[in-house]
């Protein structure tokens, strides 16, 4: 129930929003949304209600955080397990 | 689900190297190194790409009270059926239909009849109380991120019809209690992104000065959690009492005002029983007076009077949920985990839900930090 999942924004009617999944569309509801959204934006979807709107500067604000973190270079390695059927990485 | 390439964040190099990162940390101290999430999301996503066996063999990583399904309280879902057994309709999300009470779960009731559908938006509530002339009870359980949910539906000035039974659960006293056990291990909390997008990590600073150890606001994608694990330990290990914020696309130090005064408009802390854990001084969430209108708890207050005192289900004195939630226990303790407590068969609320300690462990084959345990095929 607490599982949140980024969406985007693909139509928007005063407070709702159609919301695609990837693949998957929901209806949304705007009402706590923390700033003003349009379509094509990302957000936080938790039970119907949009909660954050992601903002693509810190997207790439977050890969600079985590190529400072792992400065090293580590090739090949894969994390045990991982899911290989959810795309490329990155 | 597939994310767009910029919201997948599961480059192999960097978790490998943000993996040893960890051991030369875990290995700086010298140590066992205890710390504490407080999410159900951080231990599906630890297992579901089996960061868990990549952890140093020193580093001991606990669940915390942080599934909804898991701390919701048997009486609680004692109250939901006695409404679904007077003839209510019953709106719960799907997690919470198979959770025991003390003598049936929402899907034991189902089963015997009553009326009890699963939604998976709190605006599902809504609309079916507007299509209906009859109560409608929406059992509204979750923490911050759902009650958020439940306030904003509430201002929309539903019908009166929406009956909404609250037993939304307030994280930060949660960990306020763990870190306030005496013989508590925990040396830092990664603390749940999601619930930071709406409260900030702000919230943490007070706890953070008052037990002197840090917090970590931490993702769901693999980078997110090994990211934050990194910054956890070395802050732990060096002592620092700090909140650090290491899932900033989502949280900010202020986090969602809206959401906040949607939330604070609509509820207020009260203590409440958590499910094996302790009563917590203002852990529950409840209704303010001005939303009585919509309250079950007050308009069916004497058949939840009435909710009696019913016996423990068979095994459940052996149920070692609580110790698991508050971190003195993992699954692998309890002798029951495997045994006659399994997915199918639950005997505590911790192998019921998908967030539940218990079942993820099950599910993913793990029987001790560090090893996997076979188990037949395992879940998608
Ligand atoms: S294995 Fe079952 S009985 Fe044991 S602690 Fe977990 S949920 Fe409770």
């Amino acid at each position: 129930m607490c599982l949140g999942a980024p969406g985007q924004i693909i139509e928007m009617q005063g407070t709702t929003a159609i919301v695609d999944f990837w693949g998957v569309r929901r209806q949304v509801a705007l009402d706590v949304v923390d700033e003003a959204v349009a379509v094509g934006d990302f957000v936080l979807v938790h039970v119907g209600f949009a909660i954050r709107r992601i903002p693509a500067e810190e997207l790439d604000e977050t890969l600079a955080y985590f190529a400072a973190m792992s400065e090293e270079d580590l090739e090949g390695w894969q994390p045990p397990g991982a899911d290989r059927s959810q795309g490329d990485p990155l | 689900m597939n994310y767009p390439p910029r919201l997948e964040f599961r480059n192999p190099a960097q978790g490998r190297a943000l993996q040893q990162r960890l051991q030369r940390a875990v290995d700086r101290a010298g140590r066992e190194v205890t710390v504490m999430h407080v999410c159900g999301s951080h231990e599906q996503a630890m297992a579901r790409y089996g960061l868990r066996s990549s952890f140093p063999s020193d580093l001991r990583v606990l669940m915390g009270p942080g599934c909804p399904v898991c701390v919701t309280d048997a009486p609680e879902i004692d109250a939901c059926i006695a409404l679904a057994a007077q003839g209510l309709r019953v709106l719960t999300y799907g997690d919470m239909l198979r959770v025991p009470g003390r003598a049936l779960s929402l899907a034991d009731a189902k089963a015997a009849g009553a009326r009890v559908d699963v939604i998976y938006a709190a605006t599902q509530a809504t609309e079916i109380a507007k299509q209906s002339s009859e109560p409608v009870v929406f059992f509204a359980t979750g923490f911050e991120t759902t009650a958020v949910a439940t306030a904003a539906l509430l201002l929309q000035n539903p019908p009166e019809n929406l009956q909404v039974l609250s037993a939304h659960k307030w994280v930060p006293a949660a960990m306020e209690v763990v870190a306030a056990t005496a013989d508590s291990q925990v040396e830092g909390f990664l603390a749940a992104g999601h619930a930071a997008a709406i409260t900030g990590y702000g919230l943490f600073e007070p706890l953070v000065q008052r037990h002197q150890l840090p917090v970590v606001v931490a993702g769901f994608e693999p980078l997110d959690i090994l990211a934050g694990l990194v910054e956890l330990v070395e802050l732990a290990i060096d002592k620092k009492a700090q909140v650090v914020n290491a899932f900033p696309r989502c949280v900010s130090r202020d986090g969602n005002p809206k959401a906040l005064r949607a939330l604070r408009e609509v509820f207020e802390l009260g203590d409440g029983q958590w499910r094996g854990i302790a009563e917590i001084a203002d852990g529950n969430l409840k209704l303010r007076p001005e939303f009585a209108k919509w309250d079950a708890s007050l308009t069916y207050a004497e058949t939840l009077r009435s909710v009696a005192e019913l016996p423990e289900r068979p095994w459940a004195s052996d149920c070692r949920c609580g110790a698991i939630l508050s971190g003195q226990s993992e699954p692998s303790d309890c002798k029951l985990f495997g045994q006659e407590c399994r997915p199918e068969a639950p005997v505590g609320a911790c192998m019921v839900s998908s967030e539940g300690a218990c079942r993820i462990w099950f599910e993913h084959g793990l029987d001790g930090h560090h090893r996997q345990r076979r188990v037949g095929p395992s879940p998608a």
